[in-house]
């Protein structure tokens, strides 16, 4: 260890510790086996006194590395604030005392386990150096929103009000998109607070089409840049400095750089021509999408049919035409908002073809989304909309008009309708570029025996399939020209907690290119994908990570001479940050790195490393943990928790009360895709009795932050059971758990079960 | 087909809903209806109607008049009023229901011999003419209802349940002559017609 390095320890005797525990013993494991150079006793940490205690420590004596032996690292993070120093903290009050029951019994247990996580967070703090920022780039306050109809204008409104500047991109010839088109909007409002049911109440109705308003908004700010006729024909670099070529529909180009990107590239309209059963060759058959333009053409008077010019007097409208369903050429997912889109046009005709004009719309399950949602609805049935629940089987024409042939749902029985009009509810489809990952997707569907065979076919049904998709930001990664797609063409998000955020750092999705939306959701969307870019441009230029590691500094080194050029690294790092360099050695592009670690773990040969999380920082907090012999009847349970579900939880669980195994030690990991195999090996080795690893779910519905770690680490962990074998121990000793936030009285049981386990295969062999 | 069952047949030939709404007791509030089923599941005799009131709405929004007003589902609904207490729309449904009664019987549409309605008219024969219900009257045109042999029959049957009325002084033979009434007849008799012009007027204002 470098002269240079201080290192100092504090323990809290507050919050109970100190009645639970035996101070003065925490204090001389931390100096004796800890080896720290000093360490104090304070019986309220975190109060203004104990942190200027820490804060003069550092000051005066010098101390460049603290170990805080208290609260949860989740605790009382403002006040135990310190960028200037590596520090790590040993988890006291929710991870021993909280945890354990307060009785005599317990005591001598209780304290081995405080004592065994203060050896851990000073062995931890040992191997930590003060992240620094790369000192790589600046703040570039310029983002680049490409799409120009609601979604994007609201986006690029958003960012200028926040001070930064923006170039707008739009495809056609004319901002609004979609929305400029309709004819009025779905209500944004509930009814008031108060209104009852009743059959003459005040409810929402549709609302006068304003995106007129937006545009022009756009126009005058003299922040904003707005491109037609232009698309993005190359994007390159990273958050702080992407560079984007500006194409225009002639030819000449402009090269910008940016801090950060919003895709708002919103949706197209599914083709009916799918839908010969429902008569879309008829003219009086119309997509809801086209019912605008009559509705249109018609202005405050009577809506007419297509066919001859005849007022409509009676209209039914087919939900979900083409929408959930597993038929060839339909969609396989529900638009959501179809049900709105009908009720609105269904008040067109009330309104305009007079209240006696028949509007009836057929639905399978009818679902109104949104503020205005169920009061939207029952302002359909208040102007004598007819809500019927049936399931049209057919379409057919007779001259003029259409008859519809449906189940109802309700009776029970076959019904035709006649009406002038019939109107398809179709859904919508995202406007995203080819998916990068579609091989690596389809493959992963496939057993793991089959995918090295299925290789080639499936590449070139990808390819086929691709083959007329235009990409939209046409990305100069390695990894692909767009954003990865999370399912049926929709982009990347993390649904739950990070709604905007797509696999590709700095490049937020926004709008219907991301989920079926109405204006309403849209625009509370982009104005979210707006503060996400910002955010991203400003941490960029810092150097530290965007989510869910914001404010990280760290980012991943690696050791040149030792890298095997193996590509683990670049193929599996889930946010495409890892590109090659001429050499072929992987290359590590600091701002995309959203510092998960998977790559760490990946890497057979350890090169990769954090300032503040590496191979080392973890497998000495294995190390240090004290391993009773075997005939002590004291197993060791290793639990690796993912500190953005699995860990809380666990925290969670010992605030309410719920008992966590005396043998556990608990160490959070970034992400279980860093949990590399050397520590499960290392922990084996070395006399562990189980291991329990605890991370977020995958798959489709997947809840990780970082998408693919824990697809990646359950993937390595398959092997396993081989390793473990080779050692002749018993493959159930090592587990890995999807565990989600909500699990705080499941989590404390996966553990248990551990400890079941071990009584019945027996304790280690391996202890010394 | 009485005249105003064709009247009204041709009046709202496009829409049952409408002519719900606009002559039946509290009709307008069918088309609150957003079908969850609550209503149903919550009545006791549920099961054992033809439609049960979900249903009922469902069929009048489908247009299915004939069905509707024909039916005796309506003329089962006990007024328990577990529907209204639970249904999230506050649809005043016992009131629909009996409105859609009276509606039928208005229109001459409801099934022969059905007994709840059979039952009412005698029920209001009966105590239109003394502004009381004479049990003993209304038994007898019970039990006589079907001509004069299942009349006796009936009587038979329920020999022992007439004896412990008159015992318990629930019921007097003297009431076969005449019996008492209220003080003002006439006036309950105009009471009542007020009211039937009341809910006429209403009605009317509904077109
Ligand atoms: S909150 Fe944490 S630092 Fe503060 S007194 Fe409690 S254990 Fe100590
Ligand atoms: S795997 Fe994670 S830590 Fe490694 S480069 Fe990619 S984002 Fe960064
Ligand atoms: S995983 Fe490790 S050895 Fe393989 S290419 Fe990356 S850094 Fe090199
Ligand atoms: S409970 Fe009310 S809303 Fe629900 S089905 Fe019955 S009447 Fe309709």
């Amino acid at each position: 260890m470098a002269d240079d390095k201080k290192f100092a320890g504090f323990v809290c005797t507050g919050c109970g510790i100190g009645d639970r525990l035996d101070a003065g013993q925490l204090e001389m494991t931390a100096t004796r086996d800890g080896k720290m150079q000093s360490c104090v006793q304070h019986e309220m940490l975190c109060n203004k006194e104990g942190v200027q205690l820490i804060r003069d420590t550092i000051d005066n004596d010098g101390a460049t590395h603290i170990m805080i032996a208290a609260c949860s690292r989740r605790a009382k993070v403002e006040a135990f604030s310190f960028p200037d120093v590596a520090m790590s903290r040993a988890n006291l009050r929710e991870g021993v005392i909280w945890s354990r029951p307060d009785t005599d019994e317990a005591r001598e247990t209780t304290q081995e386990m405080a004592d065994d996580y203060i050896r851990m967070a000073c062995a931890e703090v040992k191997f930590m150096t003060k992240p620094t920022p790369s000192g790589e780039q600046e703040l570039n306050k310029n983002i680049l929103v490409v799409g120009g109809g609601v979604t994007g204008m609201t986006a690029a409104l958003e960012t200028a009000a926040a001070g930064f500047k923006v170039h707008l991109v739009e495809k056609t010839g004319a901002l609004g998109g979609w929305a400029a088109k309709w004819h009025k909007r779905i209500p944004y409002r509930a009814a008031a607070a108060g209104v009852s049911n009743g059959t003459n109440v005040d409810l929402p109705l549709p609302i006068d089409n304003n995106v007129g308003e937006m545009i022009a908004a756009v126009e005058a700010s003299d922040k904003i840049t707005v491109h037609l006729n232009s698309t993005v024909t190359k994007t390159s670099g990273a958050p702080g400095r992407f560079s984007a070529d500006i194409t225009t529909e002639s030819g000449s180009t402009a090269t910008e750089n940016f801090g950060a990107i919003v895709q708002a590239s919103g949706w197209k309209a599914f083709d009916p021509s799918a839908l010969a059963y429902l008569g879309s060759s008829n003219a009086d058959v119309v997509t809801n999408v086209e019912l605008e333009a009559l509705a249109n053409e018609a202005g405050d008077g009577p809506i007419k049919r297509p066919s001859d010019g005849k007022e409509v007097k009676s209209v039914v409208f087919v939900q979900n035409a083409g929408q959930a369903s597993k038929e060839e050429g339909h969609l396989p997912y529900h638009s959501g908002i179809g049900d709105l889109i009908s009720i609105k046009q269904a008040l067109y005709f009330k309104d305009q073809n007079g209240k006696d004009c028949d509007t009836t719309i057929l639905f399978d399950n009818l679902r109104t989304p949104g503020a205005a949602g169920e009061d939207f609805y029952r302002s359909g049935q208040q102007q004598m909309v007819i809500f019927s629940k049936g399931k049209v089987s057919e379409v057919t024409s007779s001259g003029s008009g259409a008859t519809v042939n449906f189940k109802d749902l309700i009776l029970n029985e076959d019904v035709k309708l006649d009406a002038d009009l019939v109107v398809l509810d179709l859904g919508m489809v995202p406007n995203s570029g080819p998916n990068p990952y579609a091989v690596t997707d389809a493959l992963e569907q496939l057993p793991y025996e089959e995918r090295d065979k299925k290789l080639a076919e499936v590449e070139k049904q990808v390819a086929e399939a691709s083959v007329s998709i235009e990409s939209i930001l046409n990305l100069d990664y390695r990894q692909g020209t767009d954003l990865p797609h999370l399912v049926n063409g929709f982009t990347d998000s993390h649904f739950i907690c990070f709604p905007y955020e797509t696999r590709r750092s700095g490049i937020y999705a926004a709008g219907p290119v991301r989920r079926p939306m109405d204006i309403k959701q849209a625009q509370d969307d982009a104005t979210g994908a707006a503060m996400k870019a910002i955010q991203a441009a400003v941490n960029a230029g810092q150097g530290s990570a965007a989510h869910p590691r914001v404010g990280d500094l760290s980012y991943p080194k690696f050791r040149k001479e030792g890298c095997t050029q193996c590509k683990r690294c670049t193929v599996e790092c889930p946010f495409g940050a890892i590109n090659e360099d001429e050499q072929r050695y992987p290359m590590f592009n600091e701002s995309r790195c959203r510092r998960c670690g998977t790559c760490m773990g990946a890497c057979p040969v350890r090169v990769i490393s954090f300032e503040n999380y590496s191979i080392d920082s973890v497998g000495q907090q294995i190390k240090n943990v004290d391993i009773p012999d075997e005939f002590d009847e004291k197993p060791r349970i290793l639990v690796l928790a993912c500190e953005n579900d699995a860990y809380p939880a666990l925290d969670q669980a010992a605030m309410s009360g719920q008992e966590i195994s005396a043998w556990a030690r608990v160490i959070p990991v970034r992400c279980l895709g860093s949990v590399s195999l050397s520590w499960i090996t290392d922990s084996m080795n070395s006399g562990y009795d189980g291991i329990v690893m605890m991370g977020c779910q995958r798959g489709k519905d997947y809840q990780c932050h970082f998408v693919r770690g824990s697809t990646m680490a359950a993937e390595r962990m398959m092997k396993v059971g081989d390793t473990l074998q080779t050692l002749n121990l018993e493959p159930e000793r090592v587990v890995v758990h999807e565990v989600a936030i909500t699990d705080i009285e499941r989590a404390p049981r996966l553990i248990k079960e551990m400890e079941e386990v071990i009584e019945k295969v027996g304790m280690s062999p391996f202890k010394f | 087909m009485s005249d105003m069952n064709t009247a009204m047949v041709e009046k709202y030939r496009n829409s049952f809903l409408k002519e719900v709404e606009a002559n039946v007791e509290e009709g307008e509030w069918v088309k609150m209806c957003m079908q969850c089923g609550v209503c149903s599941g919550s009545c006791p005799l549920g099961p054992h109607w033809a439609h049960p009131p979900q249903e009922i709405f469902m069929m009048i929004r489908a247009g299915k008049r004939e069905e509707v007003l024909a039916s005796d589902s309506m003329w089962m609904c006990t007024s328990c009023y577990n529907c209204i207490v639970r249904c999230p729309r506050e649809l005043p449904i016992t009131h629909i229901m009996h409105g859609l009664a009276t509606y039928a019987k208005k229109l001459g549409l409801v099934p022969k011999g059905q007994a709840t309605a059979e039952f009412s008219q005698i029920f209001w024969n009966n105590m239109m003419k003394k502004g009381r219900v004479n049990e003993l009257k209304l038994g007898l045109s019970l039990y006589f209802k079907d001509g004069f042999g299942q009349g006796i029959k009936n009587a038979m049957a329920n020999q022992k349940l007439g004896m412990n009325m008159m015992k318990a002084k629930r019921m007097s033979a003297a009431e076969f002559f005449g019996g008492h009434g209220i003080k003002d007849v006439s006036g309950l008799q105009k009471m009542i017609k007020k009211a039937e012009e009341i809910e006429a007027a209403k009605l009317e204002a509904n077109k």
